[in-house]
C-alpha cells in the first residue's frame, strides 16, 4: 500500500522560505501569485493491506517524527 | 561536576564544549548517540552544536529521537542538569525537553557574528556566576535560531521567568536590530519548568579564552562546575 503525507506550516507561523519563493515568482513576472507557503511531501510504502491500520501507523509516524506539531499540520492520503 | 557530552553524527562543537567544561574544573566524558546510558554519576548532560544528521527533516528532529536522548530524558526527569547549545537547543525542543521550536532565521540567512546577550536570571545552576542584567559578549552561528512558541506557551515561559538570555545591544537594550534571527521576545535561551534544562542558540564555549577574543562564556561553565 502506498501513502502520501503532506506536512504544512500552521496558519500564522512565519514562513521565510515561502516568502522568498513568492518573491522569486514575482521576479519571474509570474502574475497573480498572492501567497506561497512551503511544505514537505513524504511518499511512503507500507506492508499493511488494511487502510485503517495503515492510517493509524502513519498518524503515529507523523506525531512522533514527520511533523513538529508545534508549528506544522499533517495530512495523510492513502493512495 | 561530572559532565557527559553527547555526540551525534554531524555534531561539530563537542571538542570546544569539552574543553570549556574542563577549563572550569568539570570531569568530562563523551557519549555516542546510539548509547543507551549516560555514565554513572553524570551530573550534567550536554548536547553540543553542529548539524546532527545533516539537519535532515528538521534541525534536531532525528537526534531528538536517538537512543541517547532516552537516557538524557530520564536524567532530566530525575532532576539532572541538561545543557543544549545551538543544535543542542534545537534537539531539546524537538525531544520535548523544552517548549517551542527554532525556525529559519527571519532574514533567511545563516548568521555568524559576535552577539551581546542580557543575562535575565542568575538564580540558576547555569548562570550563577553572572551578575543580574549583565551584558555578555559571545557569538552566534546558525541558520535556524528563530525561537517560536504559540502564544499560550510563550506567556507561560515569560510568566514563570524561564528566559535565561535575550539578544540585546551592547548597552543591554532589547532592540529589533539586536535580535537578528527574529526570535519571539528576543529569546536566546530558555529554561525548563524545573530550571534544570537550559537550551541556548549562542555559543558560550567559543569565548572562554582571551586568545580567541573573549572570556564572557566562562561564566556559564564556571556556574555549572561551581
Amino acid at each position: 500500500m502506498k501513502a502520501r503525507i503532506i506536512v504544512t506550516l500552521k496558519n500564522g507561523v512565519l514562513d521565510p522560505q515561502g516568502k522568498a519563493i513568492e518573491a522569486a515568482l514575482k521576479s519571474l513576472a509570474i502574475q497573480g501569485v498572492e501567497g506561497v507557503r512551503q511544505g514537505k511531501v513524504f511518499d511512503i510504502e507500507l506492508s499493511a493491506t488494511d487502510a485503517a491500520a495503515a492510517e493509524a501507523t502513519l498518524r503515529t509516524a507523523c506525531e512522533k517524527l514527520l511533523a513538529n506539531t508545534v508549528v506544522e499540520n499533517y495530512a495523510i492520503e492513502i493512495l | 561536576m561530572h559532565a557527559a557530552v553527547v555526540v551525534f553524527p554531524g555534531s561539530n562543537r563537542e571538542s570546544d564544549v569539552v574543553r570549556a567544561l574542563r577549563r572550569s574544573g568539570a570531569q568530562v566524558s563523551t557519549v555516542w548517540h546510539a548509547d543507551h546510558d549516560l555514565p554513572a554519576g553524570t551530573d550534567l548532560a550536554v548536547l553540543p552544536g553542529g548539524f546532527s544528521y545533516g539537519d535532515y527533516l528538521r534541525c534536531g528532529a532525528i537526534a531528538g529521537r536517538a537512543a541517547a536522548m532516552d537516557a538524557v530524558r530520564a536524567h532530566a526527569a530525575r532532576g539532572g542538569l541538561v545543557l543544549g547549545i545551538c543544535n543542542g537547543f534545537q534537539i531539546l525542543c524537538e525531544s520535548g525537553l523544552l517548549p517551542g521550536v527554532l525556525m529559519r532565521n527571519v532574514n533567511r540567512r545563516f548568521i555568524c557574528h559576535r552577539q551581546t546577550l542580557r543575562v535575565e536570571r542568575t538564580d540558576t545552576r547555569f548562570t550563577s556566576a553572572y551578575r543580574p542584567g549583565q551584558v555578555i559578549d559571545v557569538c552566534v552561528a546558525h541558520g535556524e535560531g528563530n525561537y517560536f512558541a504559540d502564544p499560550e506557551t510563550l506567556a507561560r515561559i515569560e510568566g514563570e521567568g524561564r528566559v535565561a538570555f535575550r539578544y540585546c545591544d551592547v548597552d543591554g537594550n532589547i532592540t529589533v536590530e539586536a535580535n537578528r534571527n527574529g526570535s519571539l521576545n528576543a529569546i536566546a535561551g530558555v529554561l525548563s519548568e524545573n530550571r534544570n534544562v537550559l537550551g541556548m542558540m549562542p555559543h558560550p564555549e567559543n569565548f572562554v579564552e582571551d586568545l580567541i577574543g573573549g572570556t564572557d562564556g566562562r561564566g556559564l561553565f564556571d556556574s555549572l562546575a561551581a
